[in-house]
C-alpha cells in the first residue's frame, strides 16, 4: 500500500527528465548572462581605475588630445587625452557608413525589387563571401593596395582615416546590405501595387514608397554597420598609421580606439597608468557598443509606432 | 505639361534604375577584384613546402605549418565547448522561455554580447583568463575567448532554427504522450539538424578567420612543438593546450605590423590565399551538408 502511494506521489520519470532538461538549458542561459555582466564589469573596473586611482579627470580624458600617459606633461601630470582616438574612430566609422550605405541600399533594392529571383541568386553568394573574408585579409589588402594607391593620388603617407574608411566600407557593406534586404522584404506587397496602380514609375515607387516605408529598418542596418566599423580592430590598425594625433586631414596617420589598444596593450605593464589609460579606451569602446545597441532599440520602437 | 512630367518621370526612372545597376556592378567588381587579387598574388606562394614547414622569425622562406595547425586546433576546441552551451541556451529560449522580464533581459544580453567588438572580448580574456586564472597565453585561453565570441551568434542561430520547426510537430509529440524534454530531443532537434549544422559550420568559418580576440589570449608566438608527441600533458606536444599558439590570421597581422621577415609580403599573401580557400571550402561545405541533412531528414530524394 505504502509502496504504491509512494510511486503515485513521486514524479514520473518523464517529469524528472523534463525538469532536468529545463535546468540544464537554463544553466546555459545563465552562463551567457553571467559572462556578459562579467565582461562589462571587469572592463569597467579596469577602465575606471585611470580616474579613481590615477586621478585623471574624465573631462581631460575626453577633451584633451595629448596622449602620453608614460611621461609627465607640462602641468606636472601625465598627459592622458583620448580625443585623437575618439575623433579618429568616429571619423572612420561615419565615413565608412557614408560610403557603404548607398551601395548597400542599391544592392538590396536590386535583390528585392528589380530582379528578385535572379538578383538574389546572383548576389547572395557575393554577400556571403564578403562576410566570410577575414578582417586581417581586408587589412592586408588595404595595406598593399589601398595605402599605396592613396599615397600616389593624394600624397602623404597613404595611412590615415581615408584608408581605414575604404577598408571598413567593404567590411560593413554586407552587414548593411543583408539587414536592409530584411527590412525591404517586410514592406507589404500592396504598397508596391498601389503605387504602381497610381501610375508611378518603378523608381518613384522604390524611392517614394518602399524606401520610405523601410526607412527605420534601413537606419537600424546602418547603425549595425557603424557598430561593426567602430569595433573593428586589426584591419584598421594595419592601415591607419598608428600615431595618436588628431587627424587634420584624411590622409594623415592617426589612431583609432581599437588600433591604439591592439598596438599598445602588449607594451605596457599591468597596473601602471599607461596600461590603465588603455583600459579606459577599451571602456569607451564598450560604452559605444552599448550605445549603438540602445540606438537600434530606439529606432526599432519608433518604426513600430509609425506603422 | 502632363506629357512633359511623364517624360521626365520616365527619364528619371531610367536613370535611377541604371544607377542602381551600376552600383550593384561596382559591388560585384569589388568582390571579384578582391578575390582575384588575393588568389592571384597568393596562390603562387602556396606550395607543399609552404604548408608544411615552420615559420621563421627573422630569415625568409618560412612556412605556415604550425599556424595552420593552431588555427584548426583552436577552432575544434572552441566548437566543442560552445556548441553544447549554445544548444542548451537556444533550447531554453525557444522552448521553455515564456515572455517575461527575465527572457527579454536574456535576449538583450545576448544582443549586447554579440555586438561587443571582438577586441574587447579579447581584452577581457587577457584580463581574466590569462592573468587572473593564470592560463597564460595558451590555446585554452584562446579557445575560451573565441567561445565568448561564438556563443551569442550560435545561440541566436539555434533559437531561430528551433523556432522555425512547425508547431504541429511539437503537438504531435505531446499527443503521443511524450514529455516536453523527449519531444525536444527526439522530434524537434532532429528536425532542426540541417539548420543547426549549417549554423555551426558558418560559425566555424568566422572563428577560423578571427584574430582580434586571439592576439592577447592565444598569444603571438609558437614554441617549437613535436608532432609525434601525442601526450597532451607534455610541454612539447602539439596537443598541449597550455602552450602559446599563433593562428594563421594572427600570423598575417603580425607579419604586417611588426614583422621583420624580408619576405613578409609573400608569406602574408600566401597565408591570405590559404585562409580564403579554407573559408570558401567551409561555405561550400555548409551548403552541401545543410542540403544533405535536409534531404536525409525529410526523406525526399
Amino acid at each position: 500500500m505504502n509502496n504504491i502511494q509512494k510511486r503515485l506521489v513521486k514524479p514520473s520519470a518523464a517529469t524528472r527528465q523534463d525538469r532536468r532538461g529545463r535546468i540544464i538549458s537554463f544553466v546555459c542561459v545563465t552562463f551567457i548572462m553571467v559572462l556578459t555582466v562579467a565582461i562589462i564589469g571587469f572592463i569597467a573596473i579596469r577602465g575606471l581605475s585611470t580616474f579613481t586611482e590615477n586621478h585623471i579627470s574624465v573631462w581631460d580624458f575626453l577633451t584633451k588630445s595629448d596622449w602620453n600617459p608614460g611621461q609627465v606633461g607640462t602641468n606636472g601630470k601625465p598627459e592622458v587625452g583620448a580625443l585623437a582616438m575618439i575623433v579618429a574612430s568616429f571619423a572612420v566609422t561615419l565615413l565608412a557608413a557614408l560610403f557603404a550605405t548607398p551601395f548597400a541600399v542599391a544592392v538590396a533594392v536590386y535583390m528585392t525589387e528589380l530582379a528578385p529571383k535572379k538578383g538574389a541568386r546572383m548576389l547572395q553568394p557575393v554577400i556571403e563571401l564578403l562576410v566570410g573574408i577575414p578582417s586581417v585579409v581586408y587589412g592586408f589588402v588595404g595595406l598593399v593596395v589601398i595605402v599605396p594607391a592613396i599615397r600616389t593620388v593624394f600624397g602623404g603617407t597613404g595611412f590615415g582615416v581615408l584608408a581605414g574608411a575604404i577598408v571598413l566600407f567593404v567590411m560593413i557593406l554586407p552587414t548593411i546590405t543583408s539587414l536592409t534586404i530584411d527590412s525591404l522584404k517586410q514592406v507589404p506587397d500592396y504598397y508596391r501595387n498601389a503605387s504602381l496602380a497610381l501610375g508611378a514609375t518603378r523608381w518613384q515607387t522604390i524611392y517614394k514608397v518602399i524606401l520610405r516605408a523601410a526607412l527605420p529598418g534601413i537606419m537600424t542596418a546602418v547603425v549595425f554597420g557603424m557598430a561593426r566599423a567602430f569595433g573593428e580592430a586589426l584591419a584598421v590598425q594595419m592601415v591607419i598609421g598608428n600615431a595618436a594625433i588628431v587627424p587634420t586631414n584624411l590622409v594623415s596617420p592617426t589612431s583609432t580606439l581599437t588600433s591604439q589598444l591592439t598596438s599598445q596593450m602588449g607594451d605596457t605593464i599591468m597596473g601602471t597608468l599607461p596600461n590603465n589609460a588603455l583600459w579606459s579606451l577599451a571602456l569607451v569602446l564598450l560604452l559605444m557598443s552599448v550605445i549603438f545597441n540602445v540606438l537600434v532599440k530606439i529606432i526599432g520602437k519608433r518604426g513600430e509606432l509609425t506603422k | 505639361m502632363n506629357d512633359l512630367t511623364t517624360a521626365k518621370a520616365n527619364r528619371n526612372n531610367h536613370l535611377a534604375l541604371l544607377g542602381i545597376k551600376a552600383m550593384v556592378g561596382i559591388v560585384v567588381l569589388i568582390l571579384i577584384a578582391l578575390l582575384g587579387y588575393i588568389l592571384i598574388t597568393g596562390l603562387p606562394h602556396v606550395s607543399w613546402h609552404f604548408l608544411t614547414s615552420a615559420s621563421k622569425e627573422f630569415g625568409s622562406g618560412g612556412g605556415i605549418a604550425n599556424e595552420l595547425f593552431n588555427s584548426v586546433y583552436i577552432l575544434i576546441i572552441t566548437l566543442v565547448i560552445s556548441c553544447p552551451l549554445a544548444l542548451g541556451a537556444g533550447i531554453y529560449l525557444s522552448e521553455f522561455a515564456k515572455p517575461s522580464w527575465l527572457t527579454s533581459t536574456v535576449r538583450t544580453m545576448i544582443e549586447v554580447l554579440s555586438s561587443l567588438p571582438s577586441i574587447v572580448i579579447g581584452l577581457f580574456g587577457y584580463l581574466v583568463l590569462v592573468i587572473k586564472f593564470q592560463f597564460d597565453f595558451s590555446i585554452l585561453s584562446g579557445a575560451l575567448a573565441m567561445m565568448f565570441v561564438n556563443i551569442p551568434l550560435l545561440t541566436r542561430n539555434t533559437e531561430e532554427t528551433l523556432t522555425a520547426v512547425p508547431h504541429s510537430q511539437r503537438e504531435a509529440g505531446w499527443a503521443l504522450g511524450l514529455s516536453k524534454w523527449r519531444t525536444i530531443t527526439k522530434i524537434i532537434l532532429p528536425a532542426a539538424v540541417p539548420g543547426l549544422v549549417t549554423g555551426v559550420i558558418l560559425s566555424a568559418g568566422r572563428i577560423f578567420g578571427e584574430a582580434a580576440a586571439l592576439i592577447f589570449t592565444a598569444g603571438q608566438s609558437t614554441p617549437v612543438v613535436s608532432y609525434s608527441n601525442w601526450n597532451p600533458f607534455n610541454q612539447t606536444s602539439f596537443l598541449n593546450p597550455m602552450r602559446p599558439a599563433e593562428t594563421l590570421a594572427v600570423h598575417i597581422w603580425k607579419l604586417n605590423t611588426d614583422g621583420i621577415t624580408p619576405d613578409a609580403d609573400q608569406i602574408s599573401s600566401g597565408a591570405s590565399a590559404v585562409l580564403i580557400v579554407v573559408i570558401l571550402l567551409i561555405i561550400l561545405l555548409s551548403r552541401y551538408l545543410g542540403n544533405y541533412c535536409y534531404r536525409k531528414m525529410s526523406g525526399t530524394k
